[in-house]
């Protein structure tokens, strides 16, 4: 479990950064090279590799060098944590609001009839 | 739910925060005490299959609602809502935090910040709650301990129970 933990704090950390972030948008497309992720930024090669150290360390991308040239893959896996999360809240607050329209039609009711 | 009411949920994972926006087929007034006396929400606090059952609730600036939520098994899931400021019949805000039975809140669990707003929508009420985290770290405890928790699994079972029952209707 404390492996987990350590995984999701990196996981919000790497996603805090607008930069990180459309990196991880763009290769939800698909896989590409570290060249062609950083071209719609202005920033030296060097800085924009600090960002993708940061995606690997979280485990949000995976890279692999093949000659002279670096490819980055998105692994999904580790966003599913807190997805599941947001998905039981939103059920928690359907069933909710379910229970309170039941109460006000209820409510309304005894209203009326005094 | 009417299929014509609104239902937004919105989490944003950079921010630390959810919104959750709802609309209800009633009036303000109505809706403001489902909300803030403890006998009504006792009756709709609880998502299903769980019951609701208020421990002690004062209502003001400053006051508190401590409560349980009691799944079917008879495990009672301790919170306490602590007020902050109330605006009636507009808005308040609180901080939320998990407790023991005698309602000490848990300082290793991270408390989040709920600002609830109502506003006349034409006869029917919109309900906008933003909830906050300190940070992300705070958030992240909470997820990694709601994955813990028999809570979670007994929301499985409904969220389950729900995708089934929507596959009946349609």
């Amino acid at each position: 479990m404390d492996n987990c933990v350590t995984h999701l704090d990196s996981v919000f950390h790497a996603l805090a950064d607008p930069t990180r972030r459309a990196v991880v948008q763009r290769l939800v497309e698909g896989p590409a090279p570290v060249k062609e992720l950083a071209a719609p930024f202005k920033m030296a090669l060097p800085s924009f590799m600090k960002h993708i150290s940061v995606l690997e360390a979280a485990g949000l991308i995976a890279s692999q060098k093949q000659g002279r040239v670096r490819t980055c893959t998105l692994k999904p896996g580790q966003l599913e944590a807190a997805e599941k999360w947001f998905g039981e809240q939103r059920a928690i607050w359907a069933s909710r609001y379910d229970n309170l329209d039941n109460l006000l039609t209820t409510l309304k009711g005894e209203t009326n009839e005094t | 739910m009417k299929p014509d009411l609104r239902f937004d949920f919105i989490a944003d994972m950079q921010k630390s925060t959810l919104t959750v926006r709802r609309e209800f087929d009633a009036g303000r007034q109505l809706v403001w005490d489902c909300y803030t006396k403890a006998e009504l929400l006792d009756k709709w606090y609880a998502p299903k299959p769980l019951t609701t059952k208020t421990q002690s609730m004062d209502f003001r600036d400053g006051g508190h609602w401590h409560f349980a939520m009691i799944d079917p098994e008879g495990t009672h899931y301790w919170s306490r809502t602590d007020y902050e400021t109330i605006t009636p019949i507009e808005a308040y805000t609180a901080y939320d935090g998990f407790t023991d039975e005698t309602g000490v809140v848990n300082p290793d669990m991270p408390r989040s910040h709920i600002h609830q707003a109502f506003t006349d929508l034409d006869g029917r009420t919109m309900v906008e709650m933003l909830v906050s985290y300190n940070s992300p770290e705070d958030l992240q405890k909470v997820i990694d301990m709601g994955m813990e928790s028999g809570l979670a699994s007994t929301l499985e079972r409904l969220d389950e129970l729900l995708v089934s029952l929507a596959g009946e209707a349609a």
